[in-house]
């Protein structure tokens, strides 16, 4: 029996429609069989919490008097990308203040960045803006120091172009050194093994085909609404599957937006990762409406069915080469130890999914009291059909040839 | 050791870095027998290159605490004390677990694999530091 958005809607205006996370359901489904649970659910709520590098903010100070056509700005003393018109610029999550140490003294601390300006902004906190120009007729002001504070910005939002990866490495170390990466302080000798994924709870591992997340579907972004804007970069839908469909490695993704105004920073968190810079920890999580059966399979997916890469990090990833050590489950991952090599090897997750779970939890509330309805995508996202693939990039001169 | 003595008696937390040129030396054991000192591994963590991690805790009357100090500085060990106080910002943590593989005395551990909730168990704590460069939230703080 299939059900549309649309009834789905009406039930939840009603404060009737039936709600599970993505952890519950899994009971439910093995307890009453997909069918019945299929009629009886209406909707699963999903969630993740980790860093999310590719992510930023979008923000309009307003005119100052006399006006400025800011070309380059900073915040906090982190550069901001001022090349748009007059008074927006575009503050992305990695940025570091131009006088970072950065990684001079190995490992770097990366205290402070584009993530934590962010963050300053979502708390409330007066921000300090820098700008300079060069000055033109109609915008003469060639310099410009203020407080900024988001209450009085016209626009904050952020545009995160990749967000909520459909499955990740998970790291290992096979050198003699101890190595500092985007998943962590990895220990030698495959010390320890480090994921991020929120796995069973892990929004795209539950619509593995994109059938009901889309452009325009509607999402918790950072604890208020956001939406679904685009495909996100890297979005790679022919990533190797196992038989239920479910990815086993990196494959879509999706870009978001959503009012920083609304934003909270329990789900919106910058981070710093030693050795490696900074970045900014986003709180997602997307409804899934059981539209059918085969909704209601792919959301009752749990952690031992679903598989990562593990990938050594001192050589295979940043040499881009194609080795896997291994796979693993993601209910082994979440055991506290896994077996690498014959080894057992202690795990550690980036990702919260304590958090993920809080989200997931917080959406089933806002549908279960009427305060959230769900959104029909308006475009699909490119599917494993389309053949779209996540390219590398060969180096090569001018309208040469590149190897393959 | 006589009563007098309690008065001069005194423990230390250490932790101190294992060379692999001195890995079959006992040295240990001689910081047991020649200095008195009574020695309770906390936790070694010794590599494959046989390089390693240790904490200790050190008991003994000070003048010999002191000795068996110079001593391990005489064969070129690096140590340092770990006395201080660490302590955890609750609401900066978001129970990612980054830390956990890093403390050696599992005092930062999931304990409930449902909840995933990292738990900071203070008593476990050796004070040694290695959690707050590992946290990328700076939930860890160390105050003296
Ligand atoms: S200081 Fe941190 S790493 Fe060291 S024992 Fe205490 S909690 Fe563990
Ligand atoms: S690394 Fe920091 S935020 Fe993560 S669990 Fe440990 S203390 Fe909490």
């Amino acid at each position: 029996m299939a059900k549309t958005i649309q009834e789905i809607n009406e039930k939840i205006k009603k404060n009737k429609a039936c709600v599970f996370t993505a952890e519950e359901i899994i009971q439910y489904v093995e307890k009453n069989g997909i069918k019945r649970a299929a009629q009886e659910v209406d909707v699963v709520t999903t969630g993740t919490f980790g860093p999310m590098c590719s992510s930023g903010a979008f923000l309009n100070f307003g005119h100052s008097s006399p006006r400025m056509k800011i070309q380059k700005a900073w915040l906090n003393d982190v550069h901001a990308y001022g090349a748009l018109a007059a008074c927006d610029v575009y503050i992305g999550a990695t940025e570091i203040p131009d006088d970072d140490p950065a990684n001079k003294i190995h490992p770097g601390k990366f205290s402070y960045g584009g993530g934590h300006v962010i963050e300053d902004l979502i708390a409330g906190r007066d921000v300090f803006l820098r700008a300079t120009s060069y000055g033109t007729d109609c915008y003469p002001r060639k310099k410009l120091e203020t407080y900024i504070n988001i209450k009085e910005l016209n626009q904050a939002f952020l545009l995160n172009p990749r967000n909520s990866y459909q499955n990740y490495n998970v790291a290992v170390n096979k050198s003699e050194r101890v190595i500092y990466t985007y998943l962590g302080i990895l220990q030698p000798n495959i010390g320890n093994a480090n994921y991020s994924s929120a796995g069973q709870l892990s929004p795209l591992l539950n619509d593995p085909y994109y059938r009901t997340i889309g452009i325009g579907t509607k999402i918790f972004l950072g604890g208020a609404v956001g939406y679904v804007s685009w495909q996100g970069t890297q979005h790679n839908p022919t990533a190797k599957r196992d038989k239920g469909g479910v990815p086993v490695e990196g494959a879509g993704t999706i870009c978001v937006t959503g009012d920083m105004k609304q934003m909270s920073t329990r789900y919106i968190r910058a981070v710093s990762m030693i050795g490696y810079g900074v970045s900014l920890s986003v709180g997602l999580g997307i409804p899934i409406p059981i539209i059918d059966e085969e909704m209601m399979k792919f959301v009752s997916v749990k952690d031992e069915d679903i598989s990562a890469t593990v990938v050594d990090y001192s050589s295979a990833y940043p040499n881009r080469e194609p080795d896997i050590v291994t796979r693993v489950n993601y209910r082994d991952l979440r055991s506290g130890t896994v077996t690498i090599e014959g080894q057992s090897v202690p795990t550690a997750s980036l990702s919260s999914y304590s958090l993920a779970k809080e989200i997931a939890q917080n959406l089933k509330t806002w549908i279960e009291n009427g305060s959230l309805l769900l959104s029909e995508k308006v475009e699909s996202l490119p599917g494993a059909e389309s053949g779209q693939t996540f390219k590398p990039l060969e180096i090569r001169e001018k309208g040469g040839d590149t190897d393959d | 050791m006589t009563e007098h003595d309690t008065k001069n008696i005194a423990t230390r937390n250490i932790m101190l870095h294992y060379p692999k040129r001195l890995a079959d030396k006992p040295i240990i054991s001689t910081l047991i027998k020649k200095y008195d000192i009574i020695v309770n591994i906390t936790r070694a963590r010794i590599d494959q290159d046989e390089e390693g991690t240790l904490v200790i805790e050190i008991s003994g009357l000070k003048k010999n605490i002191d000795a068996g100090l110079a001593y391990l500085d005489d064969l070129g060990i690096t140590f340092k004390p770990v006395s201080k106080v660490i302590k955890r910002i609750d609401e900066r943590c978001t129970h990612c677990s980054a830390c956990i593989v890093v403390c050696p005395t599992k005092a930062l551990a999931v304990r409930d694999r449902e909840s995933m909730v990292v738990d900071f168990i203070e008593d476990r704590c050796i004070g040694c530091g290695l959690c707050i460069p590992a946290c990328p939230y700076t939930a860890m703080e160390m105050s003296e």
